[in-house]
Formats: structure tokens, sequence, C-alpha cells
């Protein structure tokens, strides 16, 4: 914008004729319309709205009008040049929503192909379902425990109120760690260690370190001399359970057991004992789990027969009972004070019911294909 | 114990429409014995199937065998006299039958088993309207050749379904150790009446001969091992008399081959009464039964035909030829019966549970009577059970009872019990009167006399001598009122612990192992010197002390492992064999390793008291070290080509990292130095430490150690003792105080010899530029002629900021100098210039 004329000469403000004015107007606008891309915009807008435009020229004008027709023109000219301004502002919005979504077209991906750089892992159900297990007892107060695999069999067996000629006892079904060279041979029996035939020997070895009360659950590995094939392997794991307190009854062991199959197998799954012997507890029972998946409706309907419980509508689930006074006893605790249960199941058999798992072998070969589909939790 | 549900109803009058599955049921909720299987004796069978009597019988010649056309009377009707039906024409190739005999005969239309369907057909040139049956074709055992023969009393036109008991069931019951007594007819009779509320006929309820000096003589020299023994004689037995198809029948129905009248009496006795029984041959027995323990050296053959060499704690029985059982166990050859005796010795006594288990372990000999005496047998039914033998002999054997009968000894009762009448209810939790308790026990068999006010007297039966303890009655209650009574309380647990530190580690452990893309395996922990010599160890290497098996499941892999590699890479090996190539697997799990100088065994301690500490420390020393090891294996792509462009192969540097991950998880720094070590690559072995002490080692794979497995190149290994990782106390981390000021980097290139390990340098760098630094990380390392040989050049980021101010380059430079300072110091870096 120039500074008003000192001299005044009407032949040098042709440029602010209103017709002229008009003209410079519509001349822009349609060069404004006709610029079909952003570059060929800013050429206009340098054109149209640039310092030489004709607009901006008439404007530097103004101030050599006459005063009378100074506010005119100034209003005319300020019209043209606000509706210039506001069709380059129109135009440059329109062509830039035009060219994003070209450019954004243009940039297009093929989303579904696979990024699976990263290697999947998995842990193994076995061990899943062992802290799945172990939780539950935690949320109910319980703590859990470990114990050696290869166990003193007064631990094992003696403790547990098995009597010096039980057959289990026996190389037939039972690993022994041989003894020295010294000794018998190879095939005896006499170091009085053997691998862990259960988890039962850390109720003995809790009991014995902490006393009653009590109440824990040890996951772990355990051993007999069983042949490998789909139903039994040698090699297995059990889950224990121990409480021992004051005033324990069966029922309380039976709550718990219900509690339980309810926290792993949902609502309305219900347990049944059925009275059975073990040598450490007394009372002792097995436990039945209702069928999970058809709730015993399977049971004489061979029209829809379940795998799951083989149409039985009962699942052998583990073994329990009332902890033996005796145990109680070579354990430290007194039985006049305290009474309690205890309660074990095998965790290959619960994968075979619970994740239809078909083979035991599955479970042991490490086959990738086997544990992948685990993931991180069952 | 396997029940023919008709012989069970002889002793529990069970009403009808009663099923073998209702008993069963009830018997499984209660205790008395838990249903395995029901078989329906005529599986596979439909009739008609007929009582027949052989009218005529035409012999056919001509053919290969001798064929017979038989005209048989198969209705009732037809034997009325002046009869016009028609006798039945069928073809049989048996011969084993004469005109007159009764026999059953399968009519057109009948199924018998193996889907074998009887229709009217021509055949040797006659018609053939049915068949004449054998007791293999009826299912009914494979012992039989020939065809039928029944009784002549047997009903001409009766359902032979029904009169043969072909529509019977056997429930198969398993029954559990402490229970000898359910091995019988008798107990399962017993507990099926208690559970159907039904009077109990007791087949031992028999009138018995008191004791005399006119039976076969027998001593008992060991009171303890056999504490009653009776013996009777039967003379005048026919030799050729059998067992009656009655008879024969319960026996294969339960399980047992009939053999010869006398057998089969013995067998049948044993499981109606569960007394196992032995039987003489009288003529062959020289001098008084003697029961007495065998002498080092002893030799028996017993009647399978082994000789057995006898141990002094055997129970034994002998006459005066030497020994001629081993008693409770198996009878000797030489006073066997045998086709042609005629007079008999029974032998019913009572034998030490204990004793007999011993011998059986010992001899690995099993048999129904020991299966009995290790389970208990009632010692009150021995004198009883001689009598039904002898009654049975003299009725079907058509024997005379020899006068006289010899008792050795009187059964004794188990030691009564006091509990207070309310313990059955406190141990269930549910309020039991005081007559259900009684009731119940009484109905086992218990006697009960009243003490004061509260306590009850029990005196268990002879034949539950598993009733020892309170609980062992409060056990009979519980299960006789049902286990469904018990409600379904919680307990109230104290506050828990919950997990260990340990524990929760070892799960944060297997949790990163398999989100950083590992695959969990649990590998039998067995291993044998092959799997060590395959990974190369020498031969003093620790790793080969094992901890070996007496019974190990096989002979390669006899002792508990000591690293976790061979199970591992077994299974990488397994996996690559069944088309997996590209593999990252762990586990976590124990070892097992001998102490020094441990004790060689565990001894027993006593139960009838908490062992001292001392004593239970004697224990855990004979225990071999069992620590918690992680390893990792890798090979094949540890990243996967695709459509990105090619894959990364899994390396050394992968398995060392696996470390650092485990590291992590246990909140641990580890140091890293180059080593040597079996099984790895010697220029690719990183020896990994926390606080300076070794847990473990990672790197590439031996390659001798790769061909000798067959593994794929390159593969690599971690092993960790997670133990040793694990922190004796928790490590609480210090929240870092965050900055906001502007951070100021600086790096550093530092020479170092070659054998520098990386986090040396990088720790002193940390420690030298004290508190303004933020982050230290290394970037670039170069090792080539520009440095020297046997050097290597690591550059590093180092990230700084003051709390409370823009850091002057300074004040950054000062710092960083102080840290290259430090690493000069500490382990002779230059900087590079």
């Amino acid at each position: 914008m120039s500074a008003p004329n000192k001299s005044y000469d009407p032949v040098e403000v042709e440029a602010v004729k209103p017709d002229e004015v008009a003209r410079h107007r519509s001349d822009a606008l349609a060069a404004i319309a006709a610029a079909s891309t952003l570059d060929e915009l800013h050429q206009v807008k340098i054109a149209v709205a640039g310092d030489r435009a004709p607009l901006a020229l008439a404007n530097r004008e103004i101030g050599a009008l006459p005063p009378a027709a100074r506010a005119e023109a100034g209003k005319r000219i300020g019209e043209a040049r606000g509706a210039v301004k506001q069709a380059l502002a129109e135009r440059q919005e329109q062509l830039e929503t035009e060219r994003d979504a070209r450019v954004l077209i243009e940039e297009a991906v093929d989303v579904t192909l696979p990024w699976d750089r990263a290697p999947r892992g998995a842990r193994h159900p076995l061990t899943t379902i062992q802290e799945r297990i172990a939780d539950i007892f935690v949320a109910m107060g319980y703590q859990v425990v470990d114990g050696p695999e290869v166990e003193a069999e007064w631990y094992n067996f003696d403790a547990l109120n098995f009597p010096p000629d039980h057959p289990v006892r026996d190389l037939q079904d039972t690993f022994f760690v041989a003894g020295k060279p010294a000794g018998e041979g190879a095939e005896s029996t006499a170091s009085g260690m053997v691998l862990r035939t259960h988890t039962s020997p850390v109720q003995a070895r809790t009991l014995l370190a902490q006393g009653a009360p009590v109440y824990v659950v040890s996951p772990g590995r355990t051993y007999r001399t069983d042949e490998l094939d789909a139903t039994h392997t040698p090699v297995f794991s059990q889950i224990e359970g121990l409480a021992v307190d004051e005033g324990l009854t069966m029922g309380d062991l039976k709550g718990t057991l219900d509690h339980w199959a309810t926290a792993m197998f949902g609502d309305g799954v219900v347990t049944r004992l059925r009275p059975h012997f073990f040598p450490f507890t007394e009372p002792s029972a097995e436990v039945d789990l209702q069928c999970f998946v058809c709730k015993g409706a399977s049971v004489g309907d061979p029209d829809n027969p379940c795998r799951t419980c083989g149409s039985e509508g009962w699942i052998e689930w583990g073994g329990c009972g009332m902890v033996n006074p005796r145990v109680l006893v070579a354990c430290g605790v007194d039985p006049e004070r305290y009474s309690g249960f205890a309660f074990g199941m095998g965790l290959e058999r619960s994968l075979m019911f619970l994740n239809n798992v078909k083979d035991m072998r599955d479970m042991i070969e490490g086959d990738v294909r086997f544990t992948l589909p685990f993931g991180m939790e069952i | 114990m396997r029940v023919p549900y008709s012989w069970l109803q002889d002793y529990v009058a069970l009403p009808d429409g009663t099923t073998a599955f209702a008993v069963a049921d009830t018997l499984t909720r209660t205790g008395g014995g838990k249903l395995e299987t029901i078989e329906k004796v005529s599986e596979g069978l439909t009739g008609p199937l007929v009582v027949g009597r052989v009218a005529a019988i035409e012999e056919l010649t001509g053919f290969k065998k001798p064929i017979r056309h038989c005209q048989v009377v198969v209705t009732a009707a037809a034997e009325g006299p002046g009869s016009a039906a028609t006798p039945q024409s069928i073809v049989c190739g048996a011969r084993n039958f004469a005109v007159g005999d009764h026999v059953v005969v399968a009519l057109p239309g009948a199924v018998l088993p193996g889907d074998f369907r009887i229709a009217e057909r021509k055949t040797y040139g006659r018609d053939s309207n049915g068949m004449i049956c054998s007791a293999r074709e009826l299912g009914l055992g494979e012992d039989h050749d020939g065809i039928i023969v029944l009784a002549p009393e047997s009903p001409v036109g009766a359902d032979a379904i029904v009169y043969l008991g072909l529509d019977d069931e056997v429930v198969e019951f398993e029954i559990t150790p402490d229970r000898g007594y359910a091995l019988s007819l008798r107990g399962i009779a017993r507990e099926t009446a208690i559970g159907f509320e039904l009077p109990f006929l007791d087949p031992a309820a028999l009138a018995t001969p008191a004791g005399d000096d006119a039976g076969y003589p027998v001593r008992v020299d060991d009171a303890a091992g056999c504490d009653v023994f009776v013996a009777r004689t039967v003379t005048g037995l026919d030799p050729k008399a059998s067992s009656p198809l009655w008879m024969q029948r319960r026996l294969q129905m339960s399980g047992m081959r009939p053999i010869s009248l006398i057998v089969d009496i013995a067998n049948y006795v044993m499981l109606e009464l569960g007394q196992p029984i032995h039987t003489y041959d009288r003529q062959r027995l020289s001098g008084p039964i003697v029961v007495r323990r065998a002498g080092a050296g002893e030799v028996l053959e017993t009647l399978d035909g082994a000789k057995r060499q006898l141990d002094p704690g055997d129970l034994l029985i002998v006459d005066d030829s030497g020994p001629i059982g081993l008693a409770g166990v198996m009878g000797g050859a030489s006073t066997e019966i045998h086709d042609g005796s005629t007079e008999v010795v029974v032998e019913a006594a009572h034998f030490e549970a204990t004793s007999i288990a011993r011998t059986v372990r010992r001899l690995k000999l099993h048999s129904e009577a020991s299966k009995r005496f290790e389970r208990g047998v009632d010692p009150a039914a021995a004198a009883a059970a001689a009598q039904r033998v002898v009654d049975l002999l003299v009725e079907l054997g058509g024997g005379t009872a020899a006068p006289g009968a010899t008792v050795v000894g009187t059964p004794t009762r188990p030691a009564a019990i006091t509990i207070p009448w309310t313990h059955p209810g406190r141990v269930a939790g549910v309020d039991y009167t005081r007559a259900e308790v009684e009731q119940r026990l009484t109905e086992v068999g218990c006697e009960l006399l009243p003490a004061g006010d509260d306590d009850l007297v029990v005196t268990p039966p002879t034949w539950r001598p598993d009733l020892r303890d309170p609980n062992d009655l409060a056990e009979e209650v519980i299960r006789l009122e049902g286990f469904d009574r018990l409600p379904s309380t919680l307990p109230r647990a104290g506050a828990g612990t919950g997990y260990s530190p340990a524990q929760r580690i070892r799960r944060r452990v297997g949790t990163a192992l398999a989100s950083a893309g590992y695959s969990e395996v649990i590998a039998y922990p067995f291993l044998g010197p092959a799997d060590l010599d395959a990974l190369g160890l020498p031969p003093n290497d620790p790793r080969r002390n094992t901890v070996p098996l007496a019974n190990p499941i096989s002979e390669e892999q006899p002792a508990m492992r000591t690293t976790l590699l061979p199970g591992l890479l077994a299974a990488l090996r397994r996996n690559v064999g069944r088309g997996s190539a590209d593999l990252a697997l762990f586990e976590q799990g124990l070892v097992f390793r001998p102490k020094r100088d441990a004790a060689p065994v565990a001894p027993r301690l006593t139960v009838e008291r908490r062992p001292t500490d001392e004593e239970l420390a004697s224990l855990d020393a004979a225990l071999p070290h069992q620590p918690r090891r992680v390893a990792v294996v890798l090979s094949g792509l540890r990243e996967p080509a695709g459509w990105w462009g090619a894959g990364r192969p899994a390396g050394w540097q992968d398995a060392i990292q696996a470390a650092r991950i485990v590291a992590d998880a246990c909140r641990v720094e580890l140091e890293i130095t180059q080593d040597q070590h079996e099984p790895w690559h010697p220029g690719r072995c990183a020896r990994l430490a926390v606080n300076g002490r070794l847990v473990g080692h990672a790197g590439e794979l031996h390659p001798r150690v790769v061909a000798e497995l067959g593994l794929p190149p390159r593969t690599a290994a971690l092993e960790l003792e997670l133990d040793r990782m694990i922190p004796d106390v928790e490590v609480l981390t210090q929240a870092p105080a965050l900055s906001t000021m502007p951070v100021a980097t600086q790096d550093v290139a530092l020479v170092v010899d070659a054998s520098v390990p990386e986090h040396a340098v990088e720790a002193a760098l940390r420690e030298g530029a004290g508190p303004l630094l933020e982050s230290v990380r290394l970037f670039d390392v170069y090792t080539g002629e520009r440095i020297g040989e046997g050097r290597k050049s690591l550059a590093f980021a180092l990230r700084f900021r003051a709390p409370d101010r823009t850091l002057t380059a300074e004040e950054a430079s000062a710092a960083r100098e102080s840290a290259v300072a430090l690493a000069a110091e500490r382990t002779g870096a230059a900087l590079r210039s």
C-alpha cells in the first residue's frame, strides 16, 4: 500500500473506475475457478491477490481520488478484494481436499498381510493348569508349597500310614533310588529313597515344618512305574491340598471341592463323593465331578452321547478324605485338637477331560504343535 | 470281585424288579464295592432257545466226518402221550449225546453270540431246523467239547435262556485293599442287605463240630502266623464225579475256570465265604500237618510246577515228607489232588496278612488265596467254610465225612474302640442321632456297649479287621448314612501367604520366555551315560555324578537328570523329525545331584510320634540336591522369512538373550563373560554369573554335539540354575526421580582388549559417570586393522540429565571424562582416536 499521493492527477486513477473494478473482480474469480491444481492456484493467487494484482494497484490509487470519491471507491475495491480472497480460500481448501483424497488412496496398503515376524511361544498346559488351580486356592487363603521329587520313603509312605509291607512299596509300582553299590545290588529298595508316588508327602513335610493350623496346596510331578500309553505315563502331575485346623469336617472338604469345581468348570457343576480307601485319610472318598459339558443329560440318551464323560454323567476327578489321625500323630499334630482334610487330583487326566487331550503322550513329547494352541493361559 | 447277580440273591431277597445296576449303584454309593462293569451273560444271544429231548438219531456216513441227523422234541406239549407234534429235524456234528438226552436247542430265528443267526436250511441232504448247542456256541466258555447235555429233570420245551441262567448279569466290583471281606459273596451280600434294608442270610451261619482228637493231626508251631487252623476229612469220593453245571456256571461267571469237582468246590466256597480253602490228597500226606516258618535253604515245588526257594520269613505247611504248601499262597505239588483222588483233607486256616504279603511280594506269586489273606479274612469263618466244603463233597462227590474235626486256635475279635457317640457326626459335620450311629455300627457287625453317658465301646466283628480307629467307625456311619448327607461348607482359612517370592519368579520366568516366543516342554527327567557322552562331557564332569534308579523305565536312562539339555534336545529333534523347523523350546524343572558324603540310606523313622528335628534332618541329608533349572534350545529361524524379506537364523545371541530375559524376570543383573564349557562351541559360549556366582552357560552348541545328536546346524542352548538366580531378599525397585530438564547426549568409543567383557566396560562407565548419567547404551562394535589385532572398539551413547537445570556442555563433558577415566582404570579402555 502506497502513501497518499501528494500530487493530484485524475487521469492516473483510471484503475478505480467502477466498471474496471468489476472487470478485475470477475476476471480474478474466473481465474480462481479455472485453477485445477494447487500449483496453478498458487500462480493465480499471485496474479489476482499479489502486490502487482490489478485490484491491489487500484487500491493503491484510492488516495489519489478526490476526497468525495474515496469512500465510495474504497468500499467497492474492498468488496472486490474480499470476494477474491474468499474465493481463493475456498478453492484452496477444495483442491487440498481433492489432493488429500487422491494421495491417501495412492498410499493405501494391503493390511490383510501377516506381520508375524516375532515368533509365538506358549506355556505348557500342565503348567498353566497348576497355576490356575493354585490361584483358586490362594484366593481362599491357602499357601502354595513345594516338595522334593526324590523323596525319603518315610515321607512318601511311612508318615502317611502306609504299613511297612504295603504292596506299592515295591519295585513293581514305585521307582526306588538304587542302593549304594555295596548293598544288595541295583535292584535294591534299600536306599529308603523313592521318586515320590504322589504329592502327599508334601502334607507331612508341611505339617512337620509349620504345624497346625495349615491350609496349603502343592502342585508337582509324581512318578509311578506305569507303562507309557495313551492313558498312562510313569511321570505325571498332581495337585495336593491339605487343611488342618480345629473343627474341620468332611462337609468342609465337600464345600472346598464344590468351590473349586465351580471356579474351574463353571456354575452349577457339582461334586459327588464315593467311599474309597487311602491309608492317609479316614474316611476316604473318591470325588466325581458331574460332567461339566452334558451335566448328566447324556446318561441313557444314546442319541446325544457325551465325549467328555463317556455318557456316564460323572467324571472321576481325584481322591480325598479326612486326614488320618495317625498321620497327624507322626507329624506332631495333636489329633484330639485338630482335624483336617486332604485331596489330590491328577492334572494330566484333568487336561484330558477339560481340554479334550486325546493321548497322554502328547503332554510329554514336547511337540510344539500340541503346546502352541494353548498360548499363555488355559 | 465278579458277582453273579443270581448268586447274590441266594443271601438277600431283593424285591422283584431290582436290577443288578441298582445293587451296583447302591454299593458304589455306600462303599460296599465300586461298580466297574456290568455284563449281561447273554450278551449277543437272543432266542428262541429251548430245552429239547433227543428222540432219534440217524447216523449219516459218506461225509468227511460222521454226521448225525436228529429228531429233537422241543415243546412240552409234544412230550404228552399221544401227541401228534413232530419233533424238530436237526443236523449235528457232535457225538457226545444219546437218544433220550436233554439238550439245548437254538430254533430258527435265534441269534447266538458272534452274530450267528440260526435259520432253517438243508445240509448233508437233510432238513436242519435249528442247532443243538455247545457251551462255546452259547458264550458259556471255551472249555467244553461237544454239546451240552442237560440233567434228565430239565423241562423239555422250557426257555433255556432262563433255565441256564443266561439272563443273568455279572457285576464286577472294585474292592479297596482294606476290605478283604468284600472279596466274597458273603461280604457283598451283607453290604447289599444293609443298602436295601433287607435281612441278610449269612452263608457262614452253619453248625460246625467242635474240635476233637479224631480229625487229621495238625500242629501249629507259629501261632502268630496262623491263629486258626481247621482240618476236615472226606473219604470215599467218586473220582469220576464232576461239578454240576450250576456250580461251573457260577465259577465261570466269577472269572474262575472249572477244573474238577474237588477244586471247584474249594473255589466255590472261597468265593462264597471269602475263606481260601486248600485240599490235600490224604493218601499223599505223611504224618501230621505242621505250620511253621521256613528254614533257610528249604525248597518247595508249588502246584504250578515251579520250585520255590524259601525264605525264613515264609509261613510253610509241612508234613513228615517236608514242605507241602506255602501257607495261604499256593499248595505244593506233592500232596495235590489228582484225577484219582478219593480221600481229601480240607484245610481252612487263617494266616497273618503281613507275612503272606511279604511272601507274595518276594516270590511275585499272586493267587486268589493270597489276595484274600493280604486284605484280611474272617478267622471265624474257617470252621463254617470247612463244613461247607465237606457238605458239598458229600452231596456232589458221593463222599463220606470222616469222623472228627481238627480245630487249632480260636478266632480273636478285633480290639474294642471307645468313641463318643457324637464322633461320626463331628467328623462329618452332620448331626447324626445316637440311634443312627448305633444302628449303622450294629449293621456292619459291631457289638456296642454304652460307657458313661456319651461313650460307646465298639467291638468290630471278626470280618472287619480294618476297623481299628475311631475314624474307621466314623467312616462306617458316614458312608452308610450316605455321603450325600454331607453338607457343603467352607472352612475359614486364616490369612494365607499365597505364593513364595521364588514361586512368583518361576511363574514370571515361564511367562517371559513364552512371551519371547519359546514353547514350554515337560520332558522325562531321566538320562544315561550315552546322553552325557553325546554332550561331550569330560569324564570328571560333575554332571556325570547322577542319582541312579533301582528300576528305571529304560536301561539306557537309568538315572535322574543332572542337566535339562538331553530331554530338551530330544524334544527339539522330535519336532524337527515331525517337520517343524524353526524351534525355540524351554523347560523349567529339577535336576538331581547326589550330596557329597550323603548317608547311603534314608532311614525309616518312627510313626508313633513326631520324629525329632535331628531325625528329620537325617532324612533330608540323604536326599540329593534338587535345584530347579531353566533351559532353552533354538534352531532354524528365530525370526521367520516372509513377504517382508529374509528371516533371521537363531544363534548364540538368542540363547544368551534368553538368559537376559530370565535375569530380568528374576530382577538380577547378569555378568556375561567368554568361556569354554561342554556342550557349547568353545568360541561361542558365554559364562553367566550373578554377583560373581556362576549361574549357567549359553551360546551355540559344539558342532560335534550337533552332529552326534543329529541336531540342525548351529543349534543354540542355554541352561541356568534358576534357584541361584532368585535373590535371597526380594528386590524392591527404587522409583527414579524424573527430571524434565533437557537431555545432553555424548558418545564415546573405547578400545579395549578383545577379552574384556562388555558388561565390565559398561558398568565402569555407569559408575564413573556419576549421578548425572541417565542411561548408557552400546550402539556399535568395531574390530579390525585400525585398532590392532586382539582389540575391539565399543561405542556407547551416554545420556546425561540434571534434576534441576539444563546441563552445560562442560558439565556433560566432565561427566563423560570421569566415566571414561574409570573405564580406563578398570578395563584398560582407551578413547578411540
